[in-house]
């Protein structure tokens, strides 16, 4: 059952697991949004997340205390954008950047001494017996658990932000400070964790990277995953569900260029890798032309700062 | 405890006064940094900050001040512009890399013709390819209303492999025995970007970031553009009042920002760099964020701000080869003089004061 070369299972088991990084980037930063809160240093979270990642599970020999590693690592660095923004109101969209070109420095920095060592296996989380069932075997239950996670981190990220009080909490203040504060809700404390809560979840992506992808380390490892992480949040109208599918549309067109480049078919390699970039340009231009003249999906208050004159 | 307060009026001691603080304390931040990574932090900030101007090889690092500083100057003057009015270019990256590959094709596809004009219309090629390269991102905002910062930073993504496809292919040396890279400009006169005057580092890249310099300033606070891209940052509302179309100004200053990075890219390709290779960009589109905003968004001061960062990048080669400094390290060390930077400057809106007891 291939297509020119390509076996559609492998691709679509493939393509869930190329999806984890930029989903579980993409699940965070828009509960970082829809708190009121533009944060583009998820480039430079994901790749210290990767970073330290990397070097926790090659010093311990866990890749379980690696992606926590890589958790803590990306929600440090945010910590950062979080006391600049929310205590010394600086501009968002700088503060961001600022955030990934000090993240790659950081990591470009922390990373000498680290390239071509091995990280230990994470291996698949469900039995053989089952992995190896024809077609669904590969597909549901062939993956490590990190595939897993993310899907359910997607789950519980929708059923908080719609059914309960901190979801409810949370977008009141993306929507609008002014009435949240009057309410008595602390906006900048909220923001704080959202962004910490953001900057673990893009590190723990950047640590599936450099552990489970690659795996090994990379100067740039993450070559702008975190960026296309922030294009999927505007595709998917800031909702978790529409995150989850953005996400594997991404990761199905990043495979299939992949085994397009293996496979031979003809088109100039630089042609094939430049496509995932192209088609999150024009999955940008569709999802916005579309809402033309509509009112947009974003949170009100997205990439305002807050200051309680009172 | 300490709280903040909005001043009435923006402190105008604070707006000059943000940089060299944010300069200072970065120098002990990264003091502290230095000296954890086991170096003397006051040999390297030496290195870094004085050792290029009055060292021992001062007569060749002062010419070479000028080399960075160039197109850092010419790049972060257009980014200005579109930030003051809430325009974010943030791909000059990628039109620094398409405007050098415009600039260099037109030059190689006519070599060895030697002509005076070859070089003139290499300029505006290079101006041309980023200015094309910026215009993507400002047309799809102004038709479709897309986020300019997402699609102007992928195609740095899709610049940088059209870079690696002209390095490998069609602009490769096709005497170069194989090896990537274009032809050398320095062996190609009419299209070399040659120094007019060696000791200082001064080529046709230096000359057109200081007069664009000049000409910025004098567009921002003499002419009616300048007032309309200064009156939508300040107050978009005042501005659509005022008649300003906020399409046209998109169009305007990603236009602007991107040519000059092209401008850039052209000019550092066929001098400093020598020809087209893989890794030519040494992302200087990046670095100019930075310059941006240590000028205060402010032509003359994106002037200073660039001959700074130009001192850590000198400073910062010397403090590698001759300490082993990591050349990460300045990375970081770049990336500390923002933060620092965005943290001063809320004393330039606000103020702290002690709360004493309930208010």
């Amino acid at each position: 059952m291939d297509f020119g070369g390509i076996n559609p299972v492998i691709l679509i088991a493939t393509l869930m697991a190329s999806a984890v990084p930029i989903l579980l980037a993409a699940l965070g930063e828009t509960v970082v949004e829809r708190s009121g809160v533009l944060n583009l240093g998820v480039e430079g979270m994901m790749i210290i997340g990767a970073l330290g990642g990397f070097v926790t599970a090659v010093t311990t020999g866990s890749p379980v205390l690696g992606f926590i590693g890589g958790a803590v690592a990306g929600a440090a660095l945010s910590l950062i954008f979080a006391l600049l923004t929310q205590v010394f109101l600086a501009n968002q969209v700088a503060t961001g950047l600022a955030l990934t070109l000090f993240g790659l420095g950081v990591s470009s920095l922390g990373g000498q001494g680290y390239n071509g060592i091995k990280p230990p296996h994470t291996g698949q989380l469900l039995p053989d017996a089952l992995a190896d069932l024809p077609v669904v075997g590969p597909i549901l239950f062939g993956h490590d658990w990190v595939v897993y996670f993310s899907i359910a981190m997607t789950v519980v990220l929708w059923w908080v932000l719609k059914a309960t009080r901190i979801g409810l909490i949370i977008r009141a203040v993306g929507e609008s400070h002014e009435a949240a504060h009057a309410l008595g809700y602390k906006v900048n404390r909220i923001r704080l964790m959202c962004i910490a809560f953001g900057g673990a979840m893009a590190g723990m992506g950047g640590a599936y990277v450099s552990l489970a992808r690659v795996p090994q380390w990379v100067d740039g490892i993450t070559s702008g995953a975190g960026w296309i992480a922030l294009a999927i949040v505007v595709f998917a109208s800031w909702k978790p569900w529409r995150v989850l599918i953005g996400a594997y549309l991404f990761g199905g067109i990043t495979v299939l260029q992949l085994n397009l480049q293996v496979a031979g078919s003809g088109i100039p390699v630089e042609y094939l890798s430049m496509a995932p970039y192209l088609i999150t340009i024009l999955v940008l231009v569709v999802m916005s032309a579309g809402r033309k003249g509509k009112s947009s999906a974003a949170p009100a208050a997205l990439g305002q700062n807050f200051h309680a004159s009172r | 405890m300490l709280r903040l307060e909005k001043r009435p009026t923006p402190s105008r001691f604070w707006l000059y006064a943000t940089p060299p603080v944010a300069v200072l304390l970065t120098m002990i931040a990264g003091g502290v940094l230095f000296a954890a990574m086991g170096k003397n932090p006051f040999e390297v900030i030496r290195t870094i900050f004085w050792d290029p101007m009055f060292g021992q090889f001062a007569f060749y690092l002062r010419g070479q001040l000028l080399v960075k500083a160039g197109p850092l100057i010419l790049i972060a003057i257009g980014l200005a512009l579109g930030f003051r009015a809430g325009i974010w270019n943030i791909g000059a990256e990628g039109q620094y890399i398409m405007g050098a590959v415009c600039g260099a094709a037109v030059g190689l596809a006519v070599f060895p013709t030697e002509n005076r004009l070859i070089f003139p219309v290499m300029i505006l090629a290079g101006a041309f390819g980023g200015w094309v390269w910026a215009m993507i991102p400002a047309i799809l905002k102004t038709r479709f209303n897309t986020n300019e910062i997402l699609v102007s930073l992928m195609l740095v993504y899709v610049a940088e492999t059209i870079l690696a496809k002209a390095s490998t292919g069609f602009l490769k040396n096709p005497q170069g025995m194989g090896f990537p890279g274009s032809r050398n400009f320095s062996s190609y006169p009419a299209a070399q970007n040659a120094y007019l005057y060696e000791p200082l580092g001064l080529h046709w890249g230096g000359v057109a970031a200081l007069v664009t310099g000049v000409l910025a300033y004098i567009l921002l606070t003499r002419h009616q553009a300048g007032f309309q891209i200064r009156l939508a940052g300040q107050a978009p509302r005042a501005a659509r009042f005022h008649g300003v179309s906020p399409a046209r100004l998109v169009v305007l200053c990603m236009g602007i920002s991107g040519a000059l990075a092209g401008l850039a890219g052209m000019f550092e390709v066929t001098g400093p760099a020598g020809q087209i290779s893989i890794d030519f960009n040494t992302g200087y589109g990046f670095t100019a964020i930075i310059v941006a905003f240590l000028g205060r968004l402010n032509p003359l001061g994106i002037v200073l701000a660039g001959f700074l960062m130009a001192l850590t990048y000198v400073g910062g080669e010397m403090a590698s080869t001759n300490l082993g400094l990591p050349s990460a390290a300045i990375q970081v060390f770049q990336g500390m003089l923002l933060f620092f930077l965005l943290a001063v400057d809320v004393l330039t809106n606000y103020r702290f004061r002690l709360a004493v007891g309930a208010h």
